[in-house]
């Protein structure tokens, strides 16, 4: 059985302009100790599907469908109990370290305080694990820095402090929502290879979200990309990279930019960084039919009509898409 | 943090300095011959030459200015000319009243405030949060001394629960005794903690609501924590802070509430005081207690400003 | 990049709406009630304010006298409508005063910044150490009681408010960019003031000015009911309270009526502030 299993997950948004669907109909499973990326762009929704995991979604939202984690099921599920889940079997890294650490309470207690709440360990014991998983993420001299506060730390520091908090009780579940994006790119790589150490050390399942392909496909055995909403492509990282069935996944990798290469002559003669054309629809007015219709280069009237199933490519690889073979026959 | 400790001592002393120039200036520009006031017009010239030459007014502004600080710092402070005793004596008697009074209310007014302010940003948006901002309106809106009128019309005329005026000492010897001077002293507290705890209570919630938006909060909540132990252990102390420093800010305005109030119940307190030796001219008694009730005002904030410091790291790193 | 669209975004809901205008229409009522209860006592009261009546003292409100009567049998409800007048000139006053001097100060020391700028900012900063009751009190003590003096020593501490508002309003002004070209083309900082800095400062200057007002209602009746404010026979309510207080066991009333119109005046004045906050910032984040 897989550790996590999502069925038709559906998130409802309370706005001032109405109940708006956020997340429709989100299908996915993550194996123990497996890694998944979620990729895709900003108001895409997977930020919301992470909070919904974690039932930490803002007030007024509403969550529909099943997310069962070892088999128990998380939608409904009373707040006491989820607060029991959270940082103990699951666990989450957000996207701003900056943000994220209180900064009137030392390090260390931070750290120890999942421990201190699930765990019911005294002070002192809760301060010797802390110190320990603080050496275990690369903070140096743990034992003196961790009576610091958090502005006393850089940015990659204070995200290896996140990092220690979350695994404190051991969860099951690690949730990184974009971890590495606030940060400069060399400390990115460090970060990113800690979650990987990490992942293997302790047969943790990550669940990775971020906008950046490359951070995806580094870090994650499958991968899911998402778009207004719905998801468009699933598979193994491998597959998806190779066969890019979507046309969105395809213009996301497109849209990447690259660096050196060319001779510096011919920099002039390089051509203009493509781009998407069109705009994410507005999720209070989205249109009927494929989400991507209208930016699609390979939109035909039926993309408007209804919003396409997932079909399946074989190998768990799945694509939301009318017309993969169109797709599959033009050049990557 | 020494460092942010020593400056801020230094701004208390500066400012004290200051502020002792400012009343000395103030009473200076006092047209007429005090001593020809305290003496009345039809005074003997030769007696108000005298009482001239007594009070030292003749000497130029910078000396007797300079003799005052002097007294200031080794506590001879001269004497009542109303009252006849010396005026340290007198004002350490009335301190005995209004500093309880003033510690008295500010913590009814804290108690209020945080309990209103916290419930309100916890159930915001919802009816428990209209209704105490509601009041809270109202509350500011009332003038202290009308509450306090009301209050003795309804503890003291008509349940008679409570004394409409007066203090009986803190010594049982005196005929007093702790809780009769408390009693006397409840009915002035709630008074001048009603409006303060009100401002207050607008800005506690502001405060928290301020701090519920933050990210660490949400991270405290995917650690496990649930709302109410999020709220407890890390909302509230993040809120204190600027909490904190409206609580010293409004400390002058506490004082001056303490003057009226004073006068309401008829409290021997250092507010009623000033007020008297003010009708009387008395104005060394007036010098030295303006100085006072500026001084306190000055030493809580400062007070707050190192209390916040010690709560917020940060704030002793920026100034240092 | 959080996907989730805040129930707060830009467009407010309907019932934060209508709260926004209740404030704004409750607070002007209000306000506009004691307005109008000062003009109207300008040309017509129920009785004379000054009129005497022993055979009539402290009668219950009835129908010759809808609120009652004083010691000196004189009519409250005329008292009241007299007694605003007071109120409001201190309020307008006072706060114009602190208005006019500390907003000049104020966009003085945002322009020229350096000592004149510490200067201003330390001598608004020691003047917290006075409580404006306080220095009212020594104020009118030193120069006798009246309602004139009463206001200038309440205007003289509005000054160090408004200094400190408009000089962090204008710091912010003249950080922007289309000042700062301004500038470049060589306009002068007079001009820039007058014509860049104060229009954005208003808003803000004026919030402040109804919050203070309030306080200046407040400070006036305190030192009214000590003696030291508007002095007989002119009709104050502050000094009804006073009155009101030695009689508190024969015509309680007395004491209900002089307060419920301090804090009228006072909470609308506060609600309008509110309203009018409210309405003004947004507008002014979008400009």
């Amino acid at each position: 059985m897989p550790l996590l299993e999502v069925t038709d997950l559906r998130i409802a948004l309370a706005t001032p302009n109405g109940l708006v669907q956020a997340v429709r109909g989100l299908d996915f499973s993550l194996d123990a100790g497996g890694t998944l990326g979620l990729i895709g762009e900003s108001g895409c929704g997977k930020s919301l599907t992470a909070l919904a995991l974690m039932g930490l979604l803002p007030d007024g939202a509403q969550v529909s469908g099943s997310i069962r984690l070892a088999g128990q099921e998380l939608v409904g599920l009373d707040e006491r109990a989820l607060c029991a889940l959270r940082g103990n079997r699951m666990a989450m890294v957000f996207q701003e370290p900056m943000a994220a650490l209180n900064p009137l309470h030392r390090v260390g207690d931070q750290v120890a305080e999942p421990l201190r709440i699930h765990q019911g360990l005294g002070r002192r014991q809760a301060r010797q694990r802390a110190q320990a998983l603080l050496e275990r993420v690369g903070i140096d001299d743990a034992a003196r820095r961790m009576s610091g506060y958090p502005h006393e730390f850089s940015g990659g520091q204070r995200q290896r402090i996140c990092i220690a908090m979350a695994l404190a009780c051991g969860p099951a579940l690690l949730i990184a929502d974009e971890p590495t994006t606030a940060l400069d790119t060399e400390v990115q790589a460090h970060i990113l290879a800690l979650l990987r150490e990490l992942v293997a050390e302790r047969g943790m399942a990550l669940l990775l979200i971020s906008h950046d392909l490359a951070v995806v496909a580094q870090n994650a055995a499958r991968m899911l990309v998402m778009y207004g909403g719905c998801l468009v492509e699933a598979g193994d990282a491998a597959q998806v990279f190779a066969r890019m069935a979507h046309p969105y996944t395809r213009g996301l990798l497109a849209a990447r930019p690259v660096l050196g290469g060319a001779a510096d002559a011919r920099a002039a003669l390089r051509p203009p960084l493509p781009t998407i054309a069109g705009s994410v629809p507005p999720l209070h007015a989205l249109p009927p039919g494929c989400p991507f219709a209208g930016r699609c280069a390979y939109t035909i009237a039926a993309c408007h009509a209804a919003l396409p199933p997932l079909a399946d490519l074989g190998g768990g690889h799945g694509v939301r898409c009318i017309r993969p073979e169109a797709i599959a026959g033009a050049a990557p | 943090m020494s460092r942010f400790f020593l400056q801020r001592l230094a701004t208390l002393i500066a400012t004290l300095a200051v502020a002792s120039l400012v009343v000395f200036g103030v009473l200076e520009v006092l047209p007429g011959n005090a001593a020809q006031t305290l003496l009345g017009p039809d005074a003997d010239p030769e007696a108000v030459a005298a009482l001239t030459a007594q009070l030292g007014l003749d000497q130029p502004a910078w000396q007797r200015y300079l003799q005052w600080v002097r007294g200031l710092l080794t506590g001879a402070l001269g004497d009542s000319h109303a009252y006849g005793s010396p005026v340290a004596e007198l004002i350490l008697e009335r301190l005995q009243l209004t500093v309880p009074l003033a510690v008295l209310a500010m913590l009814l007014a804290a108690a209020l405030a945080l309990g209103a302010g916290l419930y309100a940003a916890a159930h915001h948006r919802r009816p428990g949060d209209w209704g105490l901002m509601g009041l809270a309106q109202i509350g500011i809106a009332l003038p202290n001394f009308w509450l306090a009128i009301l209050l003795i019309l309804l503890f003291a005329v008509r349940l008679q629960w409570l004394p409409a005026g007066g203090f009986p000492g803190w010594s049982a010897e005196d005929g007093g005794g702790f809780w009769p001077a408390l009693q006397a002293l409840l009915l002035p507290a709630v008074a001048l903690a009603v409006v303060q705890g009100a401002i207050l209570a607008r800005i506690t919630r502001s405060a928290v609501l301020d701090v519920l938006r933050e990210d660490f909060v949400r991270t405290a909540r995917a650690k496990g924590l649930s709302r109410r132990g999020a709220l407890w252990r890390h909302v509230l102390r993040n809120a204190l802070v600027p909490v904190l420093t409206v609580m010293g800010l409004q400390f002058a305005g506490l004082l001056a509430g303490t003057i009226v109030v004073e006068n309401v119940f008829a409290l021997p307190g250092l507010g009623r005081l000033v007020f008297q030796s003010i009708a009387n001219r008395d104005l060394i008694v007036v010098r030295n207690c303006v100085l006072l009730l500026a001084a306190m005002v000055v030493f809580v904030n400062f007070a707050v400003d190192v209390l916040a410091a010690l709560i917020d790291p940060r704030l002793a790193r920026r100034a240092g | 990049m959080n996907a989730a669209p805040h129930a707060s975004a830009t467009a407010r809901p309907h019932w934060q709406r209508a709260l926004l205008h209740g404030s704004l229409v409750l607070g002007g009522a209000l306000t506009l009630l004691v307005l109008a209860a000062a003009l109207l006592s300008l040309w017509w009261t129920p009785w004379s304010p000054f009129a005497m009546d022993m055979g009539q003292r402290l009668a219950p409100p009835g129908a010759a006298h809808w609120l009652g009567t004083d010691a000196f049998g004189r009519d409250v409800a005329s008292l009241l409508l007299v007694g605003a007048r007071s109120s409001l000139l201190a309020g307008v006053v006072a706060v114009g005063i602190g208005l006019a001097i500390g907003t000049a100060l104020g966009l003085l020391a945002a322009a020229r910044r350096g000592w004149v700028e510490e200067l201003v900012m330390r001598l608004a900063d020691f003047s917290f150490a006075f409580p404006a009751v306080l220095s009212a009190i020594l104020f009118t003590a030193a120069w006798g009681p009246g309602l004139v003096n009463a206001i200038v020593a309440i205007g003289i501490f509005n000054i160090p408010v408004f200094a400190r508002v408009a000089r962090a309003g204008a710091l912010a002004v003249w950080s922007r960019e289309y000042v700062l070209a301004a500038r470049a083309c060589g306009k002068g900082m007079l001009r820039t003031t007058l014509e860049h800095v104060l229009p954005n400062i208003a808003p803000m200057l004026i919030v402040q000015a109804t919050v203070q007002f309030a306080l200046a209602i407040l400070a006036e009746a305190a030192l009214s009911y000590l003696g030291l404010g508007t002095q007989p026979p002119q009709p104050s309510w502050g000094r009804m309270l006073s009155d009101a207080q030695t009689l508190m066991h024969q015509a309680p009333l007395l004491a209900v009526w002089p307060g419920m119109a301090i804090a009228c005046a006072v909470l609308g004045l506060n609600l309008l502030g509110d309203g009018l906050r409210d309405l003004l910032d947004p507008r002014m984040r979008a400009r």
